[in-house]
């Protein structure tokens, strides 16, 4: 929801990043405020998740150019773990699985190491346990995953719902969501997209990344953001999404020539 | 490395051997108790041991695992001697059973050991077993493991005194697991370990073979198990080796298996400055199946080697073998896995897996799978893979507020932990589990 008084969170400025020497973000502004769902759409190549892990800090990108705010800190002066501390959550496209680590033991680590470094209470097994099967029910998990091994053997749709499990335990500030659509079916979209709708608050923000306009049936965006080629083109309400669903990307660059065409 | 290294350790050895062999039951058991047959394999062992020699990384077998200081120590037999109390050896016990043999330097100590299962399980150390079964005990004792041509088979079985007989007889179920505890306590001394393990058919038991130290200063464990599996027997076998880590361990094991058994076994080294770990499961009959997983975690300068051979000798037998090695530091782990499908060992269902996880840039690991198939109507596959910590993996924990040094070690854990998962005791697999988390946090 837009409320032109709340806080900023996110505030990124002129970004750029390469990774072995190629430039693939090249020169994004965005600014996020709390209560905030954005939506960032684009085909394939144009940047989209290169955008979400350098703000989640992966170390295979290198930013050049440019400075991101995130709640009155430098964001790109902190490592991940830092990152995640401070209240920034990627949910991965492709989570990884992790043979011989029970999802309950993993899930627990990274509660208590983040309530530490915020300065909460840990929970203990059994407390946990009974934190985390409240969490599940949100997302219509059964409690089974929790003694199996970090996502393995899970199917999409159970990994997905596992990394938004692991948002609903560890209540960021930014959540940003890299396609967290693709793979599932419509009933898990549904499931996924009602336990983001409930986490959602005006306290915190939203980045949905997806190519997809059907995702966005289920959890409306405030602002559509439009990638290409390492920069937003085009931003707009969520009426954008239905336009590019309707008409196709390059819909957009005549309709954008066009534009230029007029204002020239 | 030339052949001519200095021999003490086996001239020390052989010297104490020639003395013992004039009053050949000089060792354990009195003189009168130990029966012809023994003294004869024995003899002939002691024969056989002076003319092998020493292994050099020359022999191919040896290529990696240079055990040129071992041949250094003029070490000597150890002696039935020990001052332990309960007290001292109590933690190392396993709770889930009460069924336990204890051997303090390669002797038994029966006033440590108990067993629980009486009726399900015969048992005891060798001495006793002979006495009352030597039939059965004769027909299998070094029926197994040849001593023909491995110089460490041939030492244990020359000085073969004493060990750990378990006998399952037929349609018998143990209850409970038996632990099967080796302590070593003297140092610069040879212990010369040695277990028997015949499941009849139909029978189940679960064992775990343990070597421990309560010392540290170096010595060496020589031990020989063998394991006879009638028709349609299983065991589940479990050998831990925790010695402390001047020690030198060398291991050789040699199964059998008759129609229709299943050896199930998990294999972990964490201990010793040198171990070499033969394991030989033959399949006799028809329709057997195996299963081995081992986990060898070692850092600083150790050195662990692990040779297996799985012989397919009959047709329609299944295998399938998971072996993991983490190497931190300078150590140097070295895998060798040998499946042969003999000629006619159709049906063959066999599968190998070796992989390896380099925690330091000069660790060292060397893995070989080796298959040799003369049939043609066989399933056989196998993969070997050595790999550093997936930084994809790494970068995930972070993102959830894990450490650099937490997400390392949860991952080095979790890949240690997928064999330790197949130990069926909690207790076990936990203490376990406690010295790779320790492990692999004292290395950073």
């Amino acid at each position: 929801m837009i409320n032109q008084n709340s806080q900023t969170i996110l505030n990124v400025k002129n970004l750029h990043a390469n990774t072995d020497g190629t430039e693939i973000l090249k020169g994004i502004n965005l600014t996020v405020k709390s209560g905030e769902i954005h939506a960032i759409m684009g085909l394939n190549g144009s940047g989209k998740s290169t955008f979400a892990k350098v703000l989640a800090g992966h170390p295979d990108y290198t930013v050049t150019q440019g400075n991101v705010q995130f709640e009155q800190q430098d964001l790109l002066a902190m490592n991940s773990e830092e990152r995640a501390q401070a209240g920034i959550f990627l949910a991965f496209q492709y989570p990884i699985e992790i043979p011989g680590v029970a999802n309950n033991q993993f899930l627990r680590l990274a509660y208590n190491t983040v309530q530490s470094k915020r300065g909460n209470e840990e929970l203990d097994p059994l407390e946990f346990d009974d934190f985390v099967r409240e969490k599940m029910k949100l997302l219509e998990m059964n409690p089974d995953f929790l003694d199996r091994s970090v996502n393995e053997g899970f199917s999409g749709g159970e990994k997905k719902r596992n990394e938004i499990l692991q948002m609903a335990l560890l209540e960021p500030k930014l959540g940003i969501l890299d396609e967290t659509d693709s793979g599932l079916d419509i009933d898990a979209l549904k499931i996924v997209a009602k336990g983001v709708n409930h986490l959602s608050n005006k306290d915190n923000a939203m980045i949905m990344i997806t190519h997809y306009q059907r995702l966005l049936d289920h959890i409306v965006p405030d602002y559509v953001h439009v990638m290409e080629s390492g920069r937003i083109i085009k931003t707009g309400g969520k009426e954008l999404a239905l336009e590019l669903e309707k008409h196709g990307y390059d819909w957009l660059h005549s309709h954008q020539q066009n534009n230029a065409g007029v204002s020239a | 490395m030339s052949e001519l290294v200095s021999n003490d350790y086996l001239e020390c050895l052989l010297k104490s051997l020639s003395i013992q062999s004039e009053g050949i039951s000089s060792l354990g058991a009195p003189a009168n108790n130990q029966s012809a047959w023994l003294k004869q394999l024995r003899k002939q062992a002691i024969d056989r041991a002076g003319q092998l020699r020493l292994p050099t990384i020359k022999d191919e077998a040896w290529r990696f695992t240079d055990i040129s200081p071992l041949a250094k120590l003029p070490f000597k037999p150890a002696q039935a001697l020990h001052t332990l109390k309960l007290s001292d050896i109590q933690s190392f016990f396993i709770e889930e059973t009460n069924n336990r043999l204890v051997f303090i330097d390669g002797f038994f100590a029966p006033e440590f050991s108990g067993i629980t299962d009486k009726e399900q399980l015969i048992i005891g150390n060798l001495p006793s077993l002979i006495e009352s079964h030597a039939s059965l005990v004769a027909s299998h004792l070094a029926q197994h493991a040849q001593y023909h041509d491995n110089i460490f088979t041939a030492l244990n079985t020359a000085f073969v005194h004493d060990g750990a007989v378990i006998i399952v007889p037929k349609n018998a179920v143990a209850a409970a697991p038996v632990h099967l505890l080796f302590i070593a306590t003297q140092k610069e001394t040879t212990n010369y370990p040695r277990c028997l393990i015949v499941g009849e058919a139909n029978s189940q038991v679960t064992l775990i073979e343990d070597y421990v130290s309560l010392q540290n200063d170096a010595y060496v464990t020589n031990s020989v198990t063998e394991c006879y599996l009638a028709p349609n027997a299983q065991v589940q076998h479990i050998r831990i080796q925790r010695e402390n880590t001047d020690a030198y361990h060398l291991a050789n094991c040699a199964v059998s298996l008759d129609h229709a058994s299943r050896y199930q076994a998990v294999n972990v080294s964490f201990g010793a400055q040198i171990s070499r770990h033969n394991l030989d499961v033959g399949f006799k009959a028809e329709t057997g199946e195996c299963a081995i997983d081992g986990l060898t975690i070692i850092t600083d300068g150790q050195l662990a080697d692990t040779h297996s051979c799985i012989d397919h000798i009959k047709p329609n037998c299944t295998s399938r073998q998971q072996h993991k090695c983490i190497a931190d530091d300078a150590a140097h782990a070295v895998f060798n896995g040998n499946i042969i499908v003999r000629p006619g060992a159709q049906r063959t269902d066999s599968s190998q897996s070796s992989r390896n996880l380099l925690l330091s840039g000069t660790a060292q690991i060397d893995t070989k799978p080796q298959l040799e198939i003369f049939a043609d109507d066989v399933k056989c596959a196998h993969g070997a893979t050595v790999g550093q910590l997936d930084n994809e993996e790494i970068f995930y924990l972070k993102s959830r507020g894990l450490s650099e040094l937490a997400a390392r070690n949860l991952l080095t854990y979790a890949f240690g932990a997928e064999i330790l998962n197949r130990i069926p005791l909690a207790s076990l697999k936990h203490s376990l589990e406690q010295i790779v988390l320790n492990q692999t946090q004292s290395s950073r």
